[in-house]
Protein backbone atom coordinates (compact mmCIF):
# COMPACT_ATOMS: atom_id res chain seq x y z
CA UNK A 1 0.00 0.00 0.00
CA UNK A 2 2.64 2.62 0.80
CA UNK A 3 4.64 1.63 -2.76
CA UNK A 4 1.14 2.23 -3.94
CA UNK A 5 1.14 5.33 -2.57
CA UNK A 6 4.54 6.28 -3.80
CA UNK A 7 3.41 5.61 -7.23
CA UNK A 8 0.40 8.24 -7.04
CA UNK A 9 2.47 10.67 -5.43
CA UNK A 10 4.86 10.18 -8.74
CA UNK A 11 2.26 10.42 -11.21
CA UNK A 12 1.12 13.56 -9.64
CA UNK A 13 4.57 15.02 -10.55
CA UNK A 14 4.72 13.80 -14.26
CA UNK A 15 1.05 14.92 -14.84
CA UNK A 16 0.33 18.41 -16.19
CA UNK A 17 -3.30 18.05 -16.47
CA UNK A 18 -4.28 19.88 -13.44
CA UNK A 19 -7.90 18.25 -13.29
CA UNK A 20 -6.26 14.55 -13.18
CA UNK A 21 -3.75 15.78 -10.74
CA UNK A 22 -6.63 17.25 -8.54
CA UNK A 23 -8.51 13.05 -8.58
CA UNK A 24 -5.23 11.75 -8.34
CA UNK A 25 -5.01 13.75 -5.36
CA UNK A 26 -7.96 12.30 -4.08
CA UNK A 27 -7.17 8.90 -4.64
CA UNK A 28 -3.87 9.37 -2.39
CA UNK A 29 -5.90 10.87 0.29
CA UNK A 30 -8.26 7.62 -0.02
CA UNK A 31 -5.18 5.54 -0.29
CA UNK A 32 -3.95 7.39 2.88
CA UNK A 33 -7.29 6.63 4.94
CA UNK A 34 -6.57 2.40 4.31
CA UNK A 35 -3.19 2.77 5.27
CA UNK A 36 -4.48 4.31 8.77
CA UNK A 37 -6.67 1.45 9.51
CA UNK A 38 -3.97 -0.94 8.51
CA UNK A 39 -1.85 1.25 11.71
CA UNK A 40 -4.98 0.90 13.93
CA UNK A 41 -6.39 4.55 13.74
CA UNK A 42 -9.54 3.93 12.72
CA UNK A 43 -10.77 7.92 13.78
CA UNK A 44 -8.16 9.18 11.53
CA UNK A 45 -9.28 6.90 9.05
CA UNK A 46 -12.90 8.63 8.21
CA UNK A 47 -11.61 11.59 9.29
CA UNK A 48 -8.67 11.32 6.35
CA UNK A 49 -11.63 9.92 3.66
CA UNK A 50 -13.98 12.57 4.25
CA UNK A 51 -12.23 15.88 4.89
CA UNK A 52 -8.90 14.67 2.58
CA UNK A 53 -10.62 12.90 -0.09
CA UNK A 54 -14.09 14.70 0.02
CA UNK A 55 -13.95 18.47 1.08
CA UNK A 56 -10.47 19.29 -0.33
CA UNK A 57 -10.98 17.72 -3.69
CA UNK A 58 -13.82 19.77 -3.62
CA UNK A 59 -12.35 22.82 -2.60
CA UNK A 60 -9.72 21.89 -5.62
CA UNK A 61 -12.16 21.75 -8.16
CA UNK A 62 -14.34 24.57 -7.06
CA UNK A 63 -10.75 26.49 -8.17
CA UNK A 64 -10.14 25.14 -10.91
CA UNK A 65 -13.72 26.02 -12.19
CA UNK A 66 -12.21 29.92 -11.08
CA UNK A 67 -8.62 29.15 -12.48
CA UNK A 68 -7.34 26.98 -15.28
CA UNK A 69 -6.46 23.52 -15.38
CA UNK A 70 -3.61 23.29 -17.75
CA UNK A 71 -0.02 23.44 -16.23
CA UNK A 72 2.63 25.15 -18.50
CA UNK A 73 5.63 23.02 -18.98
CA UNK A 74 8.68 23.31 -16.65
CA UNK A 75 11.11 26.05 -17.92
CA UNK A 76 14.10 25.46 -15.88
CA UNK A 77 16.23 22.49 -14.97
CA UNK A 78 15.08 21.18 -11.64
CA UNK A 79 18.92 20.29 -10.71
CA UNK A 80 18.72 23.00 -8.52
CA UNK A 81 14.99 21.36 -5.99
CA UNK A 82 16.46 18.21 -6.73
CA UNK A 83 19.81 19.00 -4.80
CA UNK A 84 18.07 20.24 -2.14
CA UNK A 85 15.33 17.44 -1.85
CA UNK A 86 18.09 14.79 -1.81
CA UNK A 87 19.91 16.45 1.00
CA UNK A 88 17.03 16.78 3.05
CA UNK A 89 15.88 13.22 2.47
CA UNK A 90 19.50 11.97 2.86
CA UNK A 91 19.39 14.00 6.53
CA UNK A 92 16.17 12.97 7.66
CA UNK A 93 17.04 9.27 6.49
CA UNK A 94 20.08 9.75 9.04
CA UNK A 95 17.95 10.82 11.67
CA UNK A 96 15.53 7.62 11.84
CA UNK A 97 18.48 6.06 12.62
CA UNK A 98 17.81 6.88 16.31
CA UNK A 99 14.43 6.15 16.10
CA UNK A 100 12.42 3.16 17.80
CA UNK A 101 11.51 0.27 15.56
CA UNK A 102 8.21 -0.11 14.17
CA UNK A 103 5.54 -1.10 16.50
CA UNK A 104 8.25 -1.37 19.67
CA UNK A 105 5.88 -1.24 23.04
CA UNK A 106 8.86 0.81 24.54
CA UNK A 107 9.04 3.74 22.84
CA UNK A 108 9.36 6.69 24.13
CA UNK A 109 5.58 8.17 22.56
CA UNK A 110 4.21 5.48 24.34
CA UNK A 111 5.56 5.82 27.95
CA UNK A 112 4.31 9.55 29.77
CA UNK A 113 0.63 10.33 29.59
CA UNK A 114 -0.58 7.38 27.26
CA UNK A 115 -1.08 4.37 29.75
CA UNK A 116 -2.90 7.50 32.34
CA UNK A 117 -5.13 8.19 29.19
CA UNK A 118 -6.10 4.70 28.23
CA UNK A 119 -6.53 3.77 32.04
CA UNK A 120 -8.50 6.84 32.88
CA UNK A 121 -10.68 6.60 29.94
CA UNK A 122 -13.07 4.20 31.81
CA UNK A 123 -13.12 5.34 34.93
CA UNK A 124 -13.19 9.08 34.39
CA UNK A 125 -14.84 9.91 31.42
CA UNK A 126 -16.80 6.84 30.68
CA UNK A 127 -16.42 6.46 26.88
CA UNK A 128 -15.65 3.77 24.71
CA UNK A 129 -13.55 5.33 22.19
CA UNK A 130 -10.39 6.78 23.79
CA UNK A 131 -9.29 8.97 21.04
CA UNK A 132 -12.92 11.02 21.57
CA UNK A 133 -11.83 10.46 25.29
CA UNK A 134 -8.50 12.52 24.51
CA UNK A 135 -9.95 14.82 22.10
CA UNK A 136 -12.71 16.40 23.68
CA UNK A 137 -11.82 15.74 27.21
CA UNK A 138 -8.07 15.32 28.57
CA UNK A 139 -6.92 17.80 25.13
CA UNK A 140 -10.45 19.85 24.79
CA UNK A 141 -8.57 22.99 24.44
CA UNK A 142 -6.44 21.89 21.41
CA UNK A 143 -9.66 21.14 20.01
CA UNK A 144 -10.89 24.69 21.25
CA UNK A 145 -7.22 26.03 19.61
CA UNK A 146 -8.45 23.94 16.01
CA UNK A 147 -12.06 25.59 15.97
CA UNK A 148 -10.25 29.08 16.55
CA UNK A 149 -7.44 28.39 13.19
CA UNK A 150 -10.68 26.83 11.46
CA UNK A 151 -12.42 30.15 11.92
CA UNK A 152 -10.13 32.17 10.98
CA UNK A 153 -9.29 30.67 7.97
CA UNK A 154 -13.33 30.43 7.16
CA UNK A 155 -12.58 34.64 7.86
CA UNK A 156 -9.68 34.82 5.78
CA UNK A 157 -11.78 33.06 2.59
CA UNK A 158 -14.20 34.97 2.90
CA UNK A 159 -12.50 38.37 3.16
CA UNK A 160 -10.13 37.20 0.17
CA UNK A 161 -12.90 35.94 -2.23
CA UNK A 162 -15.38 39.11 -1.54
CA UNK A 163 -12.67 41.48 -1.77
CA UNK A 164 -12.79 42.61 1.63
CA UNK A 165 -14.36 45.82 3.15
CA UNK A 166 -14.63 48.25 -0.01
CA UNK A 167 -15.73 45.05 -1.91
CA UNK A 168 -14.39 43.97 -5.69
CA UNK A 169 -15.62 46.99 -7.63
CA UNK A 170 -13.22 50.12 -5.53
CA UNK A 171 -10.28 48.05 -5.98
CA UNK A 172 -10.83 46.93 -10.13
CA UNK A 173 -11.20 50.71 -10.67
CA UNK A 174 -8.80 52.21 -8.14
CA UNK A 175 -5.79 51.30 -9.14
CA UNK A 176 -3.85 53.19 -11.41
CA UNK A 177 -1.14 51.02 -12.90
CA UNK A 178 -3.61 47.62 -12.80
CA UNK A 179 -1.69 45.14 -14.24
CA UNK A 180 -3.21 43.27 -17.49
CA UNK A 181 -6.55 42.12 -15.94
CA UNK A 182 -7.79 39.26 -18.21
CA UNK A 183 -11.37 39.63 -18.23
CA UNK A 184 -12.34 39.28 -14.78
CA UNK A 185 -13.92 36.05 -14.02
CA UNK A 186 -17.39 36.84 -12.22
CA UNK A 187 -18.11 35.93 -8.71
CA UNK A 188 -18.56 32.01 -9.36
CA UNK A 189 -18.37 31.98 -5.58
CA UNK A 190 -19.25 28.13 -4.79
CA UNK A 191 -21.18 27.40 -1.41
CA UNK A 192 -18.33 25.19 -1.18
CA UNK A 193 -16.56 27.84 0.35
CA UNK A 194 -18.24 28.68 3.76
CA UNK B 1 26.05 -1.12 11.67
CA UNK B 2 22.67 -1.80 9.36
CA UNK B 3 21.23 -5.17 9.95
CA UNK B 4 17.97 -6.56 7.91
CA UNK B 5 16.23 -6.33 11.19
CA UNK B 6 16.79 -2.65 10.95
CA UNK B 7 15.64 -2.27 7.54
CA UNK B 8 12.19 -3.88 8.09
CA UNK B 9 11.23 -1.75 11.22
CA UNK B 10 12.50 1.32 9.54
CA UNK B 11 10.98 1.01 6.34
CA UNK B 12 7.68 2.46 7.02
CA UNK B 13 9.49 5.70 8.17
CA UNK B 14 12.02 5.74 4.69
CA UNK B 15 8.55 5.01 2.49
CA UNK B 16 7.83 8.59 4.73
CA UNK B 17 10.56 10.58 4.23
CA UNK B 18 10.28 9.59 0.51
CA UNK B 19 6.91 10.82 0.03
CA UNK B 20 7.61 13.69 2.10
CA UNK B 21 10.27 14.83 -0.06
CA UNK B 22 8.33 14.29 -3.00
CA UNK B 23 5.59 16.86 -1.82
CA UNK B 24 8.86 18.76 -1.03
CA UNK B 25 10.27 18.86 -4.63
CA UNK B 26 6.63 19.63 -5.88
CA UNK B 27 6.33 22.44 -3.94
CA UNK B 28 10.39 23.68 -4.70
CA UNK B 29 10.16 22.89 -8.82
CA UNK B 30 6.70 23.68 -10.10
CA UNK B 31 5.77 26.88 -11.17
CA UNK B 32 1.81 26.19 -10.99
CA UNK B 33 0.53 28.03 -7.89
CA UNK B 34 -2.48 24.92 -7.84
CA UNK B 35 0.25 21.90 -8.06
CA UNK B 36 2.28 23.84 -5.46
CA UNK B 37 -0.53 23.54 -3.05
CA UNK B 38 -0.88 19.13 -4.42
CA UNK B 39 2.47 19.24 -3.24
CA UNK B 40 1.75 20.70 0.40
CA UNK B 41 -1.06 18.46 0.80
CA UNK B 42 1.60 15.65 0.19
CA UNK B 43 3.96 16.54 2.25
CA UNK B 44 1.73 16.94 4.82
CA UNK B 45 -0.60 13.64 4.28
CA UNK B 46 3.24 12.31 4.87
CA UNK B 47 3.97 13.83 8.16
CA UNK B 48 0.23 12.77 9.36
CA UNK B 49 1.50 8.93 8.37
CA UNK B 50 4.55 9.54 10.53
CA UNK B 51 2.80 10.26 13.29
CA UNK B 52 0.29 7.36 13.20
CA UNK B 53 3.10 5.26 12.29
CA UNK B 54 4.72 6.03 15.71
CA UNK B 55 1.19 5.52 17.36
CA UNK B 56 1.25 1.96 15.84
CA UNK B 57 1.77 -1.17 18.80
CA UNK B 58 2.83 -4.37 17.79
CA UNK B 59 -0.05 -6.52 18.65
CA UNK B 60 -2.21 -3.56 19.61
CA UNK B 61 -5.43 -2.89 18.03
CA UNK B 62 -7.76 0.26 17.36
CA UNK B 63 -8.26 2.15 21.03
CA UNK B 64 -11.37 1.43 21.43
CA UNK B 65 -11.98 -0.39 24.89
CA UNK B 66 -12.89 -3.72 24.70
CA UNK B 67 -13.44 -4.18 28.33
CA UNK B 68 -10.51 -6.65 28.42
CA UNK B 69 -7.82 -5.72 30.81
CA UNK B 70 -5.44 -7.52 29.07
CA UNK B 71 -5.41 -6.15 25.14
CA UNK B 72 -3.02 -3.40 24.29
CA UNK B 73 -3.93 -0.25 22.72
CA UNK B 74 -2.39 1.50 19.68
CA UNK B 75 -1.27 5.30 21.34
CA UNK B 76 -4.19 7.25 20.99
CA UNK B 77 -2.90 10.62 21.42
CA UNK B 78 -1.15 10.73 18.12
CA UNK B 79 -4.11 9.91 16.48
CA UNK B 80 -5.76 13.40 18.41
CA UNK B 81 -2.82 14.99 17.17
CA UNK B 82 -3.26 14.17 13.29
CA UNK B 83 -6.84 14.16 13.62
CA UNK B 84 -6.79 18.10 14.68
CA UNK B 85 -4.38 18.00 12.25
CA UNK B 86 -6.07 17.23 9.16
CA UNK B 87 -8.56 19.71 9.91
CA UNK B 88 -6.09 22.15 10.13
CA UNK B 89 -4.70 21.35 7.22
CA UNK B 90 -7.86 21.57 4.87
CA UNK B 91 -8.59 25.36 6.57
CA UNK B 92 -5.11 25.82 5.46
CA UNK B 93 -5.54 24.70 2.16
CA UNK B 94 -9.13 26.53 1.11
CA UNK B 95 -6.90 29.44 2.35
CA UNK B 96 -4.29 28.91 0.02
CA UNK B 97 -7.00 28.23 -2.78
CA UNK B 98 -8.67 31.44 -2.25
CA UNK B 99 -5.04 33.25 -2.18
CA UNK B 100 -4.71 31.77 -6.00
CA UNK B 101 -7.93 32.82 -7.01
CA UNK B 102 -7.20 36.37 -5.99
CA UNK B 103 -4.17 36.03 -7.63
CA UNK B 104 -5.78 34.82 -10.73
CA UNK B 105 -8.27 37.76 -11.18
CA UNK B 106 -5.18 39.87 -10.43
CA UNK B 107 -2.50 38.86 -12.98
CA UNK B 108 -4.48 36.58 -15.14
CA UNK B 109 -2.64 33.98 -14.44
CA UNK B 110 -1.50 31.02 -11.99
CA UNK B 111 2.23 29.78 -13.27
CA UNK B 112 4.96 32.16 -10.44
CA UNK B 113 7.42 32.70 -14.20
CA UNK B 114 4.48 34.57 -15.91
CA UNK B 115 3.39 36.30 -12.09
CA UNK B 116 7.24 37.28 -11.54
CA UNK B 117 7.61 38.60 -15.27
CA UNK B 118 4.46 40.63 -14.54
CA UNK B 119 5.63 42.11 -11.42
CA UNK B 120 9.26 42.82 -13.12
CA UNK B 121 7.53 45.21 -15.40
CA UNK B 122 5.07 46.93 -13.14
CA UNK B 123 8.28 47.98 -11.27
CA UNK B 124 10.50 49.16 -13.63
CA UNK B 125 7.53 51.34 -15.09
CA UNK B 126 7.18 52.58 -11.61
CA UNK B 127 10.56 52.92 -10.77
CA UNK B 128 12.09 56.09 -12.87
CA UNK B 129 9.15 57.99 -11.22
CA UNK B 130 10.83 57.73 -8.13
Amino acid sequence: MLAFLLATAVMIIRMRNLFAVVMLTGAFSLLTAGLFITLDAVDVAFTEAAVGAGITTVLFLGTLSLTTSREKPATHLPTLPLAVVLITGAALVYGTMDLPGFGDPAAAPHQYVMPEYVSGTETQIGLPNIVTAVLASYRGFDTLGEVGVIFTAGVGVLLLLNGGLGGRARRNGGEGAAPPVSAPTDKRKGPDRA
Amino acid sequence: MIDFAQVLSHYNYWVIITLMMTGLYIIVARGNLIKKIVGLNIFQVSVFLFYITISKVAGGTAPILTGDPDTVYSNPLPHVLILTAIVVGVATTALGLALVVRIKEAFGTIEEDDILEIEHALESETEPQA
